[in-house]
């Protein structure tokens, strides 16, 4: 029953020309509606942001920013976000070195661990340390003893943010410092280095996009916590009130304006995390572009 | 005594990788470490640098047991099958590293540096990024990185791996003038015979983690210690004879064999340079035509298929064969001018039985 | 040292003991409380906490959206990724930085965008709300945050798979007589489902976790637009541990179902890759 293939004009997929590729009319009806579906889920929730911000004018953004207590957020903010990526830097590299560079029992259990904080709610992970800290809970009554702190004040927050970005830096990390192996660290442990100044000169040097790539997604997430932060911190307006959780006062106040001109603030922190992120990416593409195309000069023996 | 192995065994999990290897290398020698794939003489190269540690035996650098050394007390210069340069550094720096380590003052360092860029031809290269050399200059950045420290010894690991075979050839007469001029006992890895062969002064051969034997190139050619050996380092004819009325036979070949008992079977070998070609079929014992002649630039290699249909490889120049007269088709005469026996059948042929083989080695005449 | 494979590199005891310790103060101990609290209670109080009426409308309304969400992202995702790798248009390549806009934006801000897009006076909601699709204060208020919320997941995954994927296997397909509607079903499809499932499972994981944005968009009415998280904030407020201590173990056990599931998928995944 083999007759000659029809053509059959307007029915992309039968009328490709390679054969591996789709007809004009399907392709463009592919991205038209994958560019309608963008344009709601991606680009007006952003742009709305930042109109809402302005609506009522420069003034009125200023006006809102200038609050005492939207101060105090972004301090807060700034504070959480500059305790919790230096510590979750230092887990991350250390974790990277005993995962990529060394072979042990339970290495897939370790990994499996350092990723399940990504697969618990934050709310979740908030419970938890009010569980552990508040007055009911394991260790609250010794800390209230001792007039130590943690739930509604800095420590508590500090403690649920670094739980909630407790992955990135290291699951960043651990691939790349796979890909690059072990033999230039070995290189300079035969020239005599120590292991810390290999790993300063050598090691550190060549996955350092690597790990700012893991810093940028940290911070931001750190800046932007609101589900663990806001379970611990008590929602104290100037004292514990993060960014995030400021907007969510702000809007339960009906301070509309207010409540947008601080999330225009992480908007931009958000598009600056994208900014930073796009550029990491094309740098890593460029250099692997770069090293194929490497000039070769003629050799000299 | 440069550097000394006793007894030197490395296992795997279950893998025995190195099998109890003793050798040694003197002063300023260049030594081959010689093997196929997976014999062990990496494993050997990394347990002397100090990057695996053998399960048993000792290893001695410099009159030194070294075997409670790191890798970095050892003072060894170790240049890496990928070279490992520092993808971060400048060929300057890479050639740095080992003497910032260590403290050097700077204008020491500066000047070390700038006597091994002399040295190694790579002048006016110093601020380039590895991935912008070829492949031989990464060869040299690497060696010059090892030797700056001034190590004890240097260790190569297939140090011509890496670069393609045009070049390979004018890095290994380098390699020689260079140690020639440095005079650093030097120990590199290959699977490359003829390397081996041309480069080093002595050649260690392993095969499965065993150390067949150790000698100059021309020794093991000459007086292989075992079949492996033999196999191994150039083309040889092997064939499995039996003794009958003292002489070791296979279709129309004959071997005296007056030490070997009756009906035993034993494995001779002969080298294709050993066989005499005359197109006079009087002048030598057994007659044979040539069948096919493989044109290998100056040197020819033979077939030869004797009426019994045995084959014999043989070889010879171009201009003996024009000399001659050969042809392919041709009826031909030949002799063996060489031959030994390389075990006898009693013992099967694993490389470790053939190894263990005590016979004295058996050179012989013959018409 | 014998045995084991020895390698030269220092440090493994220290940053291998610091790794272990670190994880153990910052993750294990706090599960190990909720674990602990959890305990406490019998099978009967836990069971009765974590079904009551409240709670089951709240697990329905969270897993129901949630996995709706799952599904438009693991189609609309697939839809993005293909357009993204095959197709060359203009803003390619903003679009394709744009698809990590959900993780980079902080959820409450999300939430803030999201409710006042769809509010009756919003710039979608003055389009929608006449035809009787309300989007704030309601389930599919919600759905519209999660699908937000877990967009890149089934972007992400995919994009890798479909860049690597053997050109020449269509190429095949295509002189063995294959239509191209043929050839997607038969060869590029099936290769693509593991990592689909995959981003699927992931973006459902995460909806089912999130709190911040819907705090915004849901109007946390109970029995009717109040999510399982946001029911524990209400047990937390009113002081009662033990009721949310046994809504949060449903939702941490099934976190670790899923894990378990992504783990297995991506094992299949893998298979495919020869």
């Amino acid at each position: 029953m083999a007759g000659a293939p029809k053509y059959r004009p307007g029915l992309g997929l039968s009328a490709s020309r390679r054969g591996t590729e789709e007809g004009p009319w399907v392709k463009w009806s592919l991205v038209g509606a994958a560019l309608a579906f963008s344009a709601v889920f991606l680009v007006l929730p952003l742009v709305n942001v930042f109109v809402q911000a302005l609506s009522k004018g420069w003034g009125a953004y200023e006006a809102a920013l200038a609050d005492p207590d939207s101060w105090a957020a972004i301090r807060l903010t700034l504070v959480v976000a500059g305790l919790t990526v230096p510590l979750n830097l230092v887990f991350g590299v250390a974790a990277a070195w005993t995962i990529a560079k060394f072979d042990f029992r339970g290495k897939a259990v370790l990994v499996t661990l350092i990723d399940l904080p990504f697969s618990v709610s934050p709310v979740v992970a908030g419970l938890m340390l009010v569980l552990l800290f508040g007055l009911q809970g394991s260790l609250g009554p010794w800390l209230d003893a001792h007039d130590i702190h943690v739930l509604f004040a800095l420590p508590g927050m500090v403690l649920a943010t670094v739980f909630v970005t407790f992955p990135f830096v290291a699951r960043e990390l651990i691939p790349v410092m796979q890909a690059t192996g072990s033999e230039q660290e070995q290189a300079a442990l035969t020239l005599g280095a120590s292991g810390w100044q290999t790993f300063w000169h050598v090691t550190l040097p060549s996955v350092k996009w690597g790990l700012l790539y893991g810093l940028i997604l940290c911070n931001a997430r750190a800046m932007g916590e609101f589900g663990a932060v806001s379970v611990v911190s008590g929602h104290i307006s100037g004292l514990t009130d993060t960014m995030p959780l400021r907007v969510e006062t702000l809007y339960q106040e009906y301070a509309g304006t207010g409540a947008f001109a601080m999330a225009s603030l992480l908007a931009v922190l958000a598009l600056l995390t994208l900014a930073l992120k796009s550029w990491l990416e094309w740098r890593t593409q460029r250099g692997y572009a770069r090293a194929e195309r490497a000039p070769v000069s003629a050799p000299r023996p | 005594m440069s550097i000394a192995l006793r007894q030197v065994s490395k296992r795997f999990g279950g893998v025995a990788a190195v099998k109890e290897v003793s050798f040694t290398v003197n002063e300023g020698e260049l030594v081959a470490l010689l093997g196929p794939s997976g014999c062990g003489k990496t494993t050997v190269l990394r347990m002397i640098a100090g990057l695996e540690l053998p399960t048993a035996g000792d290893i001695w650098v410099r009159g030194q047991r070294v075997n409670d050394l790191s890798v970095r007390q050892r003072n060894i210069g170790f240049v890496f099958q990928s070279y490992a340069l520092f993808k971060n550094m400048t060929v300057f720096r890479n050639i740095a590293f080992g003497l910032k380590v260590k403290k050097w003052k700077p204008a020491d360092l500066r000047q070390r540096v700038t006597e091994m860029l002399q040295l190694f031809g790579l002048e006016g290269l110093e601020h380039r990024y590895p991935h912008q050399l070829s492949g031989g200059q990464r060869q040299r950045v690497a060696i010059a990185r090892a030797l700056a420290p001034k190590p004890g010894v240097l260790l190569l690991d297939e140090p011509f791996g890496a670069v393609d075979a045009k070049i390979r050839q004018e890095l290994r007469e380098w390699l020689v003038r260079l140690h020639h001029d440095l005079n650093v006992t030097t120990l590199f890895v290959t699977h490359d015979q003829e390397e081996a062969m041309e480069v080093a002064s002595r050649i260690v051969i392993f095969s499965g983690g065993r150390l067949e034997q150790m000698g100059t190139p021309r020794e093991v050619y000459e007086a292989p210690a075992n079949e492996f050996v033999a196999r191994f380092i150039g083309v040889m004819n092997v064939l499995e004879m039996e003794v009958r009325g003292g002489v070791a036979r296979l279709g129309e070949l004959e071997f005296p064999a007056p030490h070997h008992a009756e009906s035993q079977r034993l494995r001779v070998g002969f080298r294709p340079y050993a066989v005499q070609i005359s197109p006079d079929l009087e002048q030598y014992r057994y007659p044979a035509v040539l069948r096919h002649t493989f044109f290998l630039g100056i040197m020819l290699r033979l077939e030869l298929e004797l009426p019994s249909g045995l084959t014999v490889r043989a070889r010879m120049t171009k201009e003996e064969y024009a000399h001659l007269g050969l042809e392919d088709g041709r009826p031909v005469s030949f002799q063996i001018r060489q031959y030994r026996v390389l075990a006898t059948e009693t013992a099967p042929l694993t490389p470790e039985v053939a190894a263990s083989y005590a016979a004295p080695p058996t050179f012989g005449e013959h018409i | 040292m014998d045995e084991k494979r020895f390698n030269p590199l220092p440090g493994f005891g220290l940053t291998m003991g610091y790794t272990v310790l670190y994880l153990g103060v910052i993750v294990l101990v706090p599960i190990g409380a909720l674990v602990l609290k959890a305990s406490a209670l019998t099978w009967g109080q836990l069971w009765e906490l974590a079904t009551n009426g409240r709670a089951l409308a709240a697990y329905r309304l969270t897993f129901g959206a949630s996995l709706v969400a799952a599904l438009i992202n693991a189609g609309c995702g697939a839809l993005l990724a293909w357009v993204l790798t095959r197709y060359e248009f203009p803003g390619r390549r903003w679009l394709d930085a744009l698809v990590d806009f959900p993780f980079a934006l902080p959820t409450a801000v999300a939430g803030l965008t999201l409710a006042n897009l769809f509010a009756a006076q919003g710039w979608l909601g003055r389009f929608l709300v006449p035809l009787g699709i309300a989007g704030a204060f309601t389930p599919l208020g919600v759905v519209i945050a999660l699908t937000f919320v877990g967009l890149p997941f089934v972007v992400r995954s995919l994009q890798p798979v479909l860049a690597n994927l053997e050109r020449e296997v269509e190429e095949a397909a295509a002189t063995l007589g294959a239509s191209r509607l043929r050839t997607f079903c038969a060869i590029i499809a099936p290769s693509l489902l593991p990592t689909v499932l995959t981003g699927f499972a992931l973006a459902f994981a995460r909806a089912v976790g999130e709190y911040g944005s819907i705090v915004f968009i849901s109007g946390n009415l109970p029995f009717k637009t109040e999510i399982a998280p946001y029911l524990i904030v209400i047990r937390l407020e009113e002081f009662d541990y033990a009721g949310a201590t046994a809504i949060a173990s449903v939702l941490l056990v099934l976190s670790f179902v899923i894990l378990g599931l992504v783990n297995a998928l991506e094992g299949w995944a893998n298979r495919w890759q020869g």
